[in-house]
Formats: structure tokens, C-alpha cells, sequence
């Protein structure tokens, strides 16, 4: 199969890379670019562990193709910290322990900087509903949604 | 497998038209990709259709709204104009899948996989959507409702693709609506659905009506009979009567892990009523 050639940028950089054609966004980033924040949980869209930003729409990288990235911009979480200053809402999920394995945070984490974005002061059940694309096994989700109200309180005083 | 990504709808016709293997069209992903992952199928060509011009607008033009193929979902929610004039084609739109799914899922992608429980389907099948085809030999406009012809399948001939969505532009005192029943809250495939698109006279009287079901037939299933027995009326418990009784005897459903036909016959009796009834109030009918 030949390779497809792909420019596009990740967390701000401008990244190439070849791809196969069936290859998937997710695959793209942990396998050739060593961004393996994104986990893979389900590979079918249902569970959010995958989740990154693309031209500013939240959606699962297990359901795009490596090669429809070209000319997009892709946020990840390994873009969410600045240094070692972490994002209102990373550090509000660590003060409340908002998560146990972590293997659907970084997901959890992308969700809700995509859902504060668009809706600042959410409601507990704009939360629940934002967030209800991504599934954790551990928390029960109370510890999540007090977190990013938390974060939501943090970052509208900042 | 080869992945291309043509300007133009003509390309695209072309490509898929010449394809000597199995070829997909991608717009969303949502359905393909998870057929891929599951083996269910392998394409050699995939026809990524969101560079091709106008295809990721929606536009509102002197006969209605025109939604291009690969328009997410999530963008017919935002959309303030279509929303307004189309309530129930948006709040189905909007109930397939997560956030996640929403920015990527699209109303022709939903159509064309065509799947019995398609959740857009009945809205827009009620809405009296046309379907915007290119093929090989030009351009026809269709009613949604030709377009799925059994769960997987279409009409569509090699070479084609749905283009847009069209719906028309709305008079006053008119109103849709869609209801789904899950056995959760929310994010689920529809065990049975309906949809409802009514327009009132000056006195309140439903002038003309169309209802449609999701998930109880091999295809989404327009209802003439029932839009028929709406007509004339204000939605008097006797036809809200007649209108479950035709709705649950129209169905064709099937006994699976989601639903029996018997309570799938029923519930679709029941949505319709609570259907026509959300419709009739948006369409201004006291």
C-alpha cells in the first residue's frame, strides 16, 4: 500500500508524516509520533479515551483517518499543560481525585476543555451530558463533574 | 487501498464510477470506520468528499435549506435559522451518538448507511427531505425515503453519491418533531421512533401532515395513512386514537435484544401520538 504524505498541525506544530490509507488518526499519533496520550479503549467511537480537538470539534481519533488530518489543527492532551504549569483542569482532577487507572483522563480531560470552551459555567447536567461520550470504569463520574466545576469556577476568575 | 480526497463532485463520481474494487464514501466516518475496524467491510478506494466545494455548508436559499453531505451534526444544532424552521430534523440529528460522534456524523451519512433505526431518517423522511444525487449520468433530486432500501442498502447506483440534504423552505404554523424510545437516558440506537411534520390553517386545523417510524420496519416506513387521518383535525383524543392504531399496525418490526414486536407495535402507537402532539404545538395549534 503506498504511504499517504500528510502536513498537518499538532498542539501548534507543524508535523509530517506518512501514513497508511487505513491507518487511523489515533494510530498516527501514538505509533509514529510518540503522542501517546490518546489511549485506545474501544477503537469504535464509544468510550472517548481517544479523544482529541480537530479544527476545534471535539471527536474520537479512533474514528478518523490519519490521512484526513492534512492542513487541520489537532489538539491533544500532551498540549494542555504549559510546561510544568498544568491546565485549571488538570490540576483540579488531581485535587479531587478525579481519577484512579487514568486511562480514560487524558479523554475525560479534552472533553472538558472543549466543553468549557463552549459553555463556561456549565451546569452539573450540562456536565453529565457534555462528558457522557467518555466512559470510566473507576470514579463513578461524581469525582470528574465536581472537578471540572471546580476548573469551571478557577478558570472563569482567571 | 488507495485514500483520495477530490475537489469536485465530478471526481469524486468519476473515481468512485471507474473503481474496480469495493469503494466508500467517507464523510464522517462514524458508521465506516467502525465497518472497517470490524472487518465487516474493506474497501480499496475511500473518497474523502469534505474538500469537494459546498459540501461542508449549509445554505439557506428561496426554496429552503440546503445541507451539504458532509456537514456534522453537531453544526445543524448551532444552526439557529434551521433549527428554528426545522426543530424536529435538528433534535434527531442531534441525538446520534456523543459529542464526539456529533462532530463527525452526518444526516446523508446516516441516510446512506441505511439502517432501519437511523435516527435522522424518520425526522427527515417526515420533514419530506430531497436527497441531491450526482452520478455518472448527472444530477436527479429524490425523496429521502427512496434513498435506503433494506437494512445496508440502497438505491444508489455505482458512481453515485448523495450530495445534500434539501428541505423546503417552511410556511407558518408549521412544526416537526422526533421522539426515540431507548431503554437508557440517552446515547443508544432506537428500539422504535417516530417523526411528525404538520402545517396548521389560520383556524389551528392541521392542513397537511406527514408521519413517519423509525426502527419498526426493514426500512424507515412513511406512514400516508396516518398523516391522512391527521387532516382537518386539532388532534382530538379520537384521532390521536385512530392515529396510534394505524401507526402500530403499519409496522413491520422484528423481535431482537432491543425490543419484541409486540411492545415495538405498541411503543410506536405511543411516540406517534406524543409525536404529533409536540409537532402541533410548535406549529402554533392550542
Amino acid at each position: 500500500m503506498a504511504g499517504v504524505a500528510v502536513s498537518t498541525t499538532i498542539n501548534g506544530d507543524a508535523v509530517e508524516y506518512l501514513c497508511q490509507p487505513d491507518e487511523t488518526l489515533l494510530e498516527v499519533l501514538r505509533d509514529r509520533l510518540g503522542l501517546t496520550g490518546a489511549k485506545e479503549g474501544c477503537g469504535t467511537g464509544d468510550c472517548g479515551a481517544c479523544s482529541v480537538i480537530v479544527d476545534g470539534r471535539l471527536v474520537c481519533s479512533c474514528l478518523v483517518l490519519g490521512a484526513e488530518a492534512e492542513g487541520r489543527k489537532v489538539e491533544t492532551i500532551e498540549g494542555m499543560a504549559h510546561g510544568d504549569q498544568l491546565h485549571p483542569l488538570q490540576q483540579k482532577f488531581l485535587e479531587h481525585a478525579a481519577l484512579q487507572c487514568g486511562i480514560c483522563t487524558p479523554g475525560f480531560l479534552i472533553a472538558a476543555k472543549d466543553l468549557l470552551a463552549k459553555n463556561p459555567s456549565p451546569t452539573e447536567e450540562e456536565i453529565r451530558f457534555g462528558l457522557a461520550g467518555n466512559l470510566c470504569r473507576c470514579t463513578g463520574y461524581d469525582k470528574i463533574v465536581r472537578a471540572v466545576q471546580d476548573a469551571a469556577n478557577v478558570m472563569k476568575g482567571a | 487501498m488507495r485514500y483520495i480526497r477530490p475537489l469536485s463532485i465530478e471526481d469524486a463520481v468519476g473515481e468512485l464510477a471507474k473503481a474496480v474494487g469495493p469503494a466508500a464514501i467517507l464523510a464522517g466516518g462514524s458508521d465506516l470506520l467502525v465497518r472497517m475496524k470490524g472487518g465487516f467491510v474493506e474497501p480499496e478506494l475511500i473518497v474523502d468528499i469534505k474538500r469537494i466545494g459546498g459540501l461542508s455548508d449549509v445554505t439557506e436559499t428561496a426554496e429552503g435549506f440546503r445541507i451539504g453531505a458532509a456537514v456534522p451534526c453537531a453544526v445543524l444544532g448551532e444552526n439557529k435559522a434551521l433549527r428554528k424552521a426545522w426543530p424536529g430534523v435538528v433534535e434527531a440529528a442531534n441525538l446520534i451518538g456523543s459529542k464526539q460522534v456529533q462532530g463527525r456524523c452526518t444526516i446523508t451519512g446516516n441516510l446512506c448507511n441505511a439502517s432501519p433505526a437511523a435516527d435522522s431518517v424518520p425526522a427527515l423522511v417526515a420533514a419530506g427531505a430531497k436527497a441531491v444525487v450526482a452520478g455518472p449520468s448527472g444530477k436527479r433530486t429524490i425523496a429521502v425515503e427512496t434513498v435506503p432500501t433494506g437494512p445496508g442498502r440502497t438505491s444508489l447506483a455505482k458512481g453515485e453519491i448523495v450530495e445534500a440534504i434539501l428541505l423546503d423552505k417552511r410556511p407558518e404554523h408549521a412544526g416537526d418533531a422526533y421522539l426515540r424510545f431507548i431503554p437508557r437516558t440517552e446515547m443508544d440506537i432506537a428500539v422504535v421512533s417516530a417523526g411528525v411534520n404538520l402545517t396548521l390553517d389560520d383556524k389551528g386545523a392541521i392542513k397537511t401532515a406527514r408521519v413517519a417510524l423509525g426502527a419498526a420496519a426493514p426500512t424507515v416506513l412513511l406512514v400516508e395513512e396516518a398523516g391522512q387521518v391527521l387532516v382537518g383535525s386539532k388532534l382530538d383524543e379520537a384521532t390521536m386514537e385512530r392515529l396510534a392504531k394505524i401507526c402500530s399496525g403499519a409496522c413491520r418490526p422484528i423481535d431482537d435484544k432491543r425490543g419484541t414486536i409486540e411492545f415495538r407495535r405498541k411503543v410506536a402507537g405511543v411516540l406517534a401520538r406524543r409525536v404529533a402532539a409536540i409537532a402541533y404545538k410548535r406549529a402554533g395549534g392550542k
